[in-house]
């Protein structure tokens, strides 16, 4: 086929360049970890990124790789394994730019996005110190209740959506069940790229009760298989997290020279299906 | 104490304040809310309904992450949890950071969450947080995340009900803006609370015991609350709570 969507790992990586907006899910949500290790050879510079609400290990690499130069955020965290320590040292010595946010605002500005909205309205907020570090939002009053104040956010138009899914089909639809944000997130980007599991030969589409579940063709612009692609975070119900390695990476991350070390081991490895 | 973990009397002391509520959420990192929110569903016969996020079973969620926060400002989520680095006599939260300014504080937490929206929409906040130090219960944050009032005209439909540690048990007064002391748990007393909180707060003559589980909470903590809260925190589960024999 002249235009498949279906590339190879690296391939997939090498469509993310410098400066992108990439757009990420939370830890739970299918990272796409495999992907984010080719960036990270690859040397991937000056990355704007995005967490969907948050992120975690995926973020706390690229932010040590020296990937990052902004972070929009409502979090970084290791979850159960503590804070994210590479965040915690780039924020502090002021090596990357924060845009601190929270949930639903980045959430609500993605939907801004995909509507083709220049802002989005959303209430709560006002008398959070949030609002004093974000001069890009603004309190505005509602247009049709006179001293009814809501906060206005910019739309959040990534230019890459990056994510792990289970699986995909030769056209490029891609199977995420309900995670929703997911969808969020494709159609509020300029690009999607997805690695999933496996690809299937029968049209997801083909099948209602997968559709509903489908994120179609038109918002992806490109598909790789990485098996286990979200090691060494989990995926869903398939497979959970490594607990092992987080526990390792949280411990050796505390110091430069520790996350230098963990970053060389992991750059280093094959996909783990080959191991 | 009494018989129970510190965690069993934690989750007994949530629950309490959850009766009546038709739908609870439980956020990431919340072992023991959940545990207390699953408790209440147990005892309500299926009138509460919860919402844990992170768990497959007791997510009933289909429309991704943004679905939590439409449910909460259709006011369909009656109570929520909050906690944070820094609590202060007001309510307001800071889940930021502390110690020099932002955004390079000496300390840098995850951030801020949902909360700086979910603070104004849930009706009953219930605050937790296990550590109970002048460190944590100050009386100022050094970064509101989420304010715990609002003035008049700043839309509002809900904010702080409640604060539950590792020693006490405070309900929050919003016209008065304080914390009122309810209850010391077992084994500590009212100059331990006084000596390990940072904000002045309102308190009775007399200052009651918090009320341990009694035995048929206790059995359902150990058995069906062990059971449906091991699927998302499996470590707390074998950790904290008493197996069942």
């Amino acid at each position: 086929m002249d235009h498949s969507p279906i590339l190879d790992l690296t391939a997939l990586a090498a469509l993310v360049p410098d400066g992108a907006k990439l757009a990420v899910p939370t830890d739970q949500a299918g990272v796409a970890m495999a992907a984010t290790r080719e960036l990270i050879r690859r040397g991937v510079k000056h990355l704007y990124l995005v967490g969907i609400p948050i992120s975690g290990l995926q973020a706390d690499l690229l932010i040590g790789a020296g990937c990052v130069k902004t972070v929009e955020t409502s979090a970084i965290t290791l979850g159960e394994f503590g804070a994210a320590p590479r965040f915690v040292d780039a924020v502090r010595n002021g090596s990357v730019q924060l845009k601190d946010a929270t949930c639903p605002a980045i959430l609500a500005a993605l939907q801004a996005a995909e509507k083709g909205l220049p802002f989005i309205p959303l209430r709560g907020i006002i008398g959070s110190d949030l609002l004093l570090h974000r001069d890009d939002w603004k309190v505005i009053e509602n247009p049709f209740a006179a001293g009814d104040r809501v906060v206005a956010l910019p739309a959040i138009q990534p230019d890459v959506a990056l994510f792990h899914a289970p699986f995909a089909d030769r056209e490029g639809n891609v199977w995420i069940g309900r995670r929703r944000e997911l969808v969020t997130m494709a159609h509020a980007a300029k690009q999607t790229l997805v690695t999933v599991e496996e690809i299937r030969d029968d049209n997801l589409l083909a099948d209602e009760q997968l559709a509903a579940g489908v994120i179609p063709a038109l918002y992806v612009t490109a598909v790789a298989e990485a098996r286990q692609g979200a090691w060494p975070l989990g995926l869903w119900d398939y497979y959970g997290p490594d607990e092992p390695v987080l526990q390792s990476y949280v411990e050796a991350a505390r110091t430069a020279a520790g996350f230098a070390g963990f970053l060389r081991e992991w750059l280093a490895q094959l996909s783990r299906a080959a191991e | 104490m009494s018989g129970c973990t510190r965690q069993e009397l934690l989750i007994s002391t949530v629950a309490s304040l959850l009766e009546g509520c038709r739908h609870i959420a439980v956020g990431a990192s919340s072992p023991i809310p959940g545990a207390a929110a699953l408790l209440t569903r147990a005892r309500s016969h299926g009138a509460t309904r919860v919402s844990v996020l992170g768990s497959t079973r007791n997510n009933f969620f289909t429309n991704g992450a943004v679905e939590l926060f439409d449910c909460a400002a259709e006011g369909r989520i009656d109570a929520f949890f909050l906690g944070g680095g820094q609590i202060d006599g007001q309510a307001n939260i800071n889940l930021v950071g502390t110690g020099g300014d932002y955004p390079t504080t000496e300390v840098r937490w995850p951030g801020s969450f949902g909360s700086a929206y979910l603070y104004f929409l849930v009706p009953r906040v219930i605050l937790f947080r296990e550590e109970h130090s002048r460190r944590v219960l100050v009386e100022q944050v050094d970064f509101v995340s989420a304010p715990g009032t609002s003035e008049p005209g700043v839309y509002r439909q809900g904010g702080p009900h409640a604060l539950v540690t590792n020693l006490a048990l405070f309900d929050f007064d919003r016209k008065r803006k304080r914390f009122r002391l309810r209850s010391v748990h077992p084994g500590h007393t009212l100059e331990e609370v006084l000596d390990n909180t940072g904000f002045a707060f309102d308190r009775p003559d007399s200052v009651p015991a918090t009320p341990v589980p009694d035995p048929t909470t206790l059995s359902m903590i150990r058995g069906t609350i062990r059971r449906e809260i091991a699927e998302t925190y499996p470590r707390f589960a074998a950790q904290a709570l008493t197996a069942q024999t």
